[in-house]
């Protein structure tokens, strides 16, 4: 079973918004099918994105992967931490392996977003 | 799994980090069962074989493995392969599997004229199970098979081979691989390798060893810089320019390619395989993780185009973003970058082998 406190992409992102802040990652399911992280790309701070747009790249040993943005907003922190470690992403994809924080522009997105139980049915969860 | 030269290949079985540092610290298993196998039987075959291969094959002694191209008259290689010589008039040619039909055909052709010349292509009945790493040696001479062997093992020299009759056919066995580690290739038919693939993984159950795929099979080969045909190696360009300048013997020798690898030596390399490392430093100077320049990423100096990546990946055991590149002779080191995703990138010329092979010395000696 997916963590119920978050909202989840059919790009194996989830998203948990907190106040007007939504903060973005890779799902557990999308670590370990990416397998192992060497590389990420995340947006600068004060970019602003649109609902799913490919706003970063994540890189493992065997293949490149876009990232996407799952809501729309001004990003408003990047996980400097995950640049030095991209393993992070690996072991810890929902806590200390978060990507990048938008500020919401409009909630109405989040609401397209897919339900845990959505997205555990997605991964034949 | 992936299709790879008509074989079903497993990509990982545990993942590529895992399966990389298994076979660098303790010992991994290889079907590579897709490699060729040709034979080539009878009087005249030495002479005939030397003509084929840049590296000399000629005068070996028995139980001699040799790594040699084939070239093309106008030097662009046709393949790198091993060369076996069993017995004076017993040698085997181990081919790469995505070029085995055209290395059949090529070795076929010529040897249609050629006296004293059989040739078997046993690719199709033969097995091929490496065993790498640090513990290959304690885990092959286990093996029943290889029971009356001891001594044969122990005393099998880096790159040569001895013949194991058995019931079913003879087994080769050869202390050769494509790691960078101490190890071992075993050939044998067909309907040996199952037992013998499930005999190695309970024998080595206290040494670690597990099963290893096509992806961290690369990585091991990238680290000391060995050449993989279709990267490093094309009919495209020499084999001279792809540094495997060594297994090029031009002196009192003739072979196809011969003269044109001579001139080119002559006039001059136009381009040569280097070691990058693409760098990404932050505003003090230090190291961040860097993207991988990946094969075909174009590499520039200044801003003029300099040549391409043939392999890149993060090395596993050193943590760096590193590349072999063929780049026209000439450029400034300082001046390269290399494009990953249309950015430019800065790099710097590292020498290769990135890892130094662990291969020669005793098999049983301390790490």
């Amino acid at each position: 079973m997916v963590a119920s406190d978050r909202k989840y992409t059919k790009d194996h992102e989830w998203v948990l918004a907190e106040g007007e802040s939504a903060t973005v990652g890779v799902t557990e399911y999308a670590a370990h099918e990416l397998g192992d992280v060497v590389f990420l790309e995340l947006p600068e701070v004060g970019t602003v994105v649109a609902q799913g747009e490919a706003v970063g790249t994540i890189e493992t040993v065997k293949s490149v992967e876009d990232l996407f943005s799952p809501v729309g907003g001004e990003v408003i922190a990047v996980n400097e931490a995950v640049l030095d470690a991209p393993e992070t992403v690996n072991q810890d994809p929902l806590e200390a392996g978060w990507l990048f924080k938008v500020r919401i522009e409009d909630r109405s997105e989040m609401d397209e977003l897919l339900s845990a139980d959505d997205y555990d049915a997605l991964i034949g969860g | 799994m992936v299709p790879f030269a008509g074989f079903e290949m497993p990509v990982q079985y545990r993942g590529v980090l895992a399966e990389h540092a298994a076979v660098r610290e303790r010992v991994g298993l290889f079907d590579i069962t897709h490699m060729g196998e040709i034979l080539a039987s009878g009087p005249g075959v030495e002479a005939w074989l030397d003509g084929l291969c840049t590296n000399r094959v000629a005068g070996l002694p028995d139980g001699k493995v040799v790594y040699t191209a084939m070239c093309r008259p106008d030097g662009g290689v046709l393949d790198d392969m091993l060369i076996y010589r069993l017995g004076r008039e017993d040698w085997m040619i181990v081919c790469n599997a995505s070029n085995h039909d055209k290395i059949a055909a090529w070795v076929a052709a010529r040897a249609a004229g050629a006296a004293g010349v059989t040739l078997d292509d046993a690719s199709d009945r033969t097995a091929m199970i490496a065993v790498q790493g640090p513990e290959a040696a304690a885990l092959t001479c286990r093996l029943a098979a290889l029971a009356g062997s001891a001594d044969a093992l122990d005393a099998l020299d880096f790159y040569t081979a001895f013949v194991l009759p058995r019931p079913g056919g003879r087994w080769i066995v050869s202390r050769t691989g494509y790691t960078g580690e101490r190890g071992y290739e075993l050939y044998v038919p067909n309907a040996d390798a199952l037992p013998l693939w499930e005999e190695l993984l309970a024998l080595g159950g206290d040494l670690g060893v597990e099963p290893i795929g096509l992806a961290a099979r690369d990585t091991l080969r990238f680290e000391p810089a060995y050449c993989l045909y279709g990267h490093e190696l094309s009919e495209d360009w020499t084999p001279l320019e792809a540094g495997i300048g060594w297994a090029v013997r031009l002196k009192d020798r003739e072979f196809v390619g011969r003269e044109a690898l001579q001139r080119q030596k002559d006039a001059g390399l136009p381009r040569r395989l280097v070691g990058l490392e693409v760098a990404a430093p932050d505003a003090a100077g230090r190291d961040r993780p860097a993207p991988i320049a990946r094969q075909g990423a174009p590499v520039f100096c200044g801003d003029a185009p300099a040549g391409f990546v043939t392999s890149g990946t993060k090395s596993p055991t050193l943590g760096r973003s590193l590349a072999l590149a063929l780049v026209d002779a000439g450029c400034d080191p300082a001046r390269l970058t290399v494009e990953i995703r249309d950015r430019r990138h800065p790099v710097r010329v590292v020498p290769y082998p990135f890892l130094a092979a662990r291969v020669k010395g005793d098999p049983r000696a301390a790490r």
